[in-house]
């Protein structure tokens, strides 16, 4: 279990507790956090799942495979260090306190 | 108050929802649906789902409290028995009735299913297109089964594919001269072949079904090269038609598909429709697409346009099959294609590149998201890619957007 935050482009944050196994995308989803599309529903076919990543913990992630990597870099407003796509990160204790922050379009 | 109702609690029912309260409408909202479930994916049922990786709870697409606290109300496992468009009134099978302002038909497509003539509705046969469906199946993919696919199209691939994986003895027939021959150029079919032979799956193209064999049970198959094989159990991919009777006998304009005018209207006033079961104008002629990219843009479309946006469609196609560790990702709609650019391979990267004439049209990409990407904008904003620059793997692809 992790709790994280999501924070909107307005700035409003949600904290919700997500489970082990499950994508940081997919507690958005649960959640009915807006901001977050994914239209492939984690396919890592669609790059509308993207957020930044607080930098404080863009170390601590799992890294991005090669496929996430190209997705990103067409992302809408890519940051090379921050960006990610939430349907690649697997939730974790490790992830406890996670905060991302949602780009202002995902395309 | 307004009272917009949506029949078909699919991909394209939950987008059109969503986006009509995104957008601030505050009316009424009943979203209805036949499958006793809540509005889920479809794609992870021939693929995750269905070889266990992926549960119940990560295939919904929005979660029950969601429904609540949007003021939606679902009514699920309730099928729509007919619509009276005069009166603007729909019926439930227990002569309940319901009225609305507005409609939307989000009813899907429903899959071919093999004739009775050829044992069709014996035991062991099944389709893939719901959760129950699924389920129902679940349970004969066994190792050491034997699995018949009639079909060589993506769900019929990916289902061989996840069938392979659990051990189970996979034969696919495909009647026409090679797999995915209506929707992909001969050089992903022979990815594709390639991809399944190597992983042990027997693929035989340009043989069709003569007949399956059994009493009550499927146990074999008579093939039209006049082989018989023992089988186990089959799964039909053959195919699949748009969920359009309601409309039709309610007099709703059909061809191929519930007609709709560029916005989604039907040809009766006060109702729309979005997603598989739709068929727009294109050009000269028509169009319906089958993806769930297609779904959500047009039921969105459909939401904008209730609320007064006179948008119209502009198709974007994509999609996506996974098969073993492999990740086809498309981009546009090959259909008209005279020539094929390959890119690669370079590791497991290829990219087969749809030209008709000088113009781009689809980009199927392997393992490559890049030439996905790359691909999916150039088509989009009507651009092309020179050829030469596309099959030479020295020229980064990003530089073909300049
Ligand atoms: C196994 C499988 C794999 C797929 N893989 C991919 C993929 O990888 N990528 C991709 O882009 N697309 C894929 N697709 C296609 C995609 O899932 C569909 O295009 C998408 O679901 C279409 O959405 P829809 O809302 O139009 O129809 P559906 O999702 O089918 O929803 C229609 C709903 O309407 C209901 N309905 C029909 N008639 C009535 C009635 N009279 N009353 C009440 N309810 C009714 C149906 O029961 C159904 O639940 C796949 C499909 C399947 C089956
Ligand atoms: S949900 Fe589509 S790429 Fe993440």
């Amino acid at each position: 279990m992790a709790k994280i935050t999501y924070v909107e482009h307005s700035g409003r944050e949600h904290v919700v507790e997500v489970r082990n196994g499950m994508t940081v995308m997919e507690g958005a989803r649960d959640n009915g956090i807006p901001g977050i599309e994914a239209d492939c529903g984690g396919a890592c076919a669609c790059s509308t799942c993207h957020v930044y990543v607080d930098a404080a913990w863009v170390d601590k992630l799992p890294k991005k495979d090669a496929m996430e990597e190209d997705m990103l870099d067409f992302a809408w407003s890519p940051d090379p260090v921050r960006s990610r796509l939430t349907c690649q990160i697997k939730v974790s204790d490790a992830l406890d306190g996670l905060r991302v922050q949602m780009p202002e379009k995902q395309i | 108050m307004t009272h917009i109702v949506a029949i078909g609690a699919g991909q394209a029912g939950a987008a059109l929802v969503a986006r009509l309260r995104s957008q601030g409408f505050d009316g009424q909202i009943t979203l209805i649906g036949e499958e006793p479930v809540a509005p889920y994916q479809r794609p992870p049922l021939s693929k995750g789902y269905l070889l266990g990786e992926m549960g119940l709870d990560r295939l919904m697409l929005r979660s029950d409290e969601w429904y609540v606290e949007n003021n939606i109300t679902l009514r699920l496992g309730q099928p729509v028995e007919s619509i009276n468009t005069d009166s603007r009134t729909i019926w439930f099978s227990d002569n309940e009735s319901l009225h609305y302002n507005e409609l939307v038909l989000t009813t899907g497509s429903i899959p071919r299913r093999l004739p009775a003539a050829v044992g069709g509705d014996l035991a062991g046969v099944y389709t893939v297109r719901t959760l129950a469906d699924v389920d129902a199946m679940r349970a004969e993919f066994q190792a050491g089964k034997r699995l018949l696919i009639v079909g060589g199209g993506y769900i019929g691939l990916e289902a061989a594919a996840v069938a392979a994986k659990l051990g189970v003895d996979v034969t696919l027939v495909e009647m026409s001269r090679r797999i995915l021959s209506r929707v992909a150029a001969a050089e992903t079919s022979d990815y594709f072949r390639n991809l399944h032979m190597s992983q042990g799956v027997m693929i035989l193209e340009g043989v069709g079904l003569e007949t399956l064999l059994g009493e009550g049970r499927v146990s074999g198959a008579k093939l039209s090269s006049g082989k018989e094989i023992p089988v186990d159990f089959v799964i039909a991919g053959v195919g699949i038609l748009p969920t359009t009777r309601l409309a039709e006998v309610a007099g709703i304009e059909i061809d191929n598909g519930i007609k709709t005018d560029a916005q989604g209207r039907c040809s009766a006033d006060h109702v729309w429709a979005a997603g598989d079961c739709a068929s727009f104008p294109m050009g000269e002629g028509r169009m319906r697409l089958e993806s769930v990219g297609n779904a959500i843009d047009q039921a969105e479309l459909v939401a904008d346009n209730l609320l007064g946006a006179g948008k119209d469609y502009v198709p974007a196609p994509w999609f996506w099959s996974d098969q073993y560790d492999t990740k086809l990702q498309i981009a546009g709609l090959s259909t008209g294609y005279d020539h094929i650019v390959t890119r690669g391979p370079a590791g497991d990267a290829v990219s087969f590149w749809y030209y008709q004439g000088d113009k781009l049209i689809a980009v199927d990409a392997m393992n490559d998201s890049r030439a996905y990407m790359v691909g999916k904008r150039l088509i989009e904003s009507g651009k092309t890619a020179d050829a030469a620059k596309v099959s030479d793997l020295s020229v980064e692809l990003k530089s073909l957007l300049k």
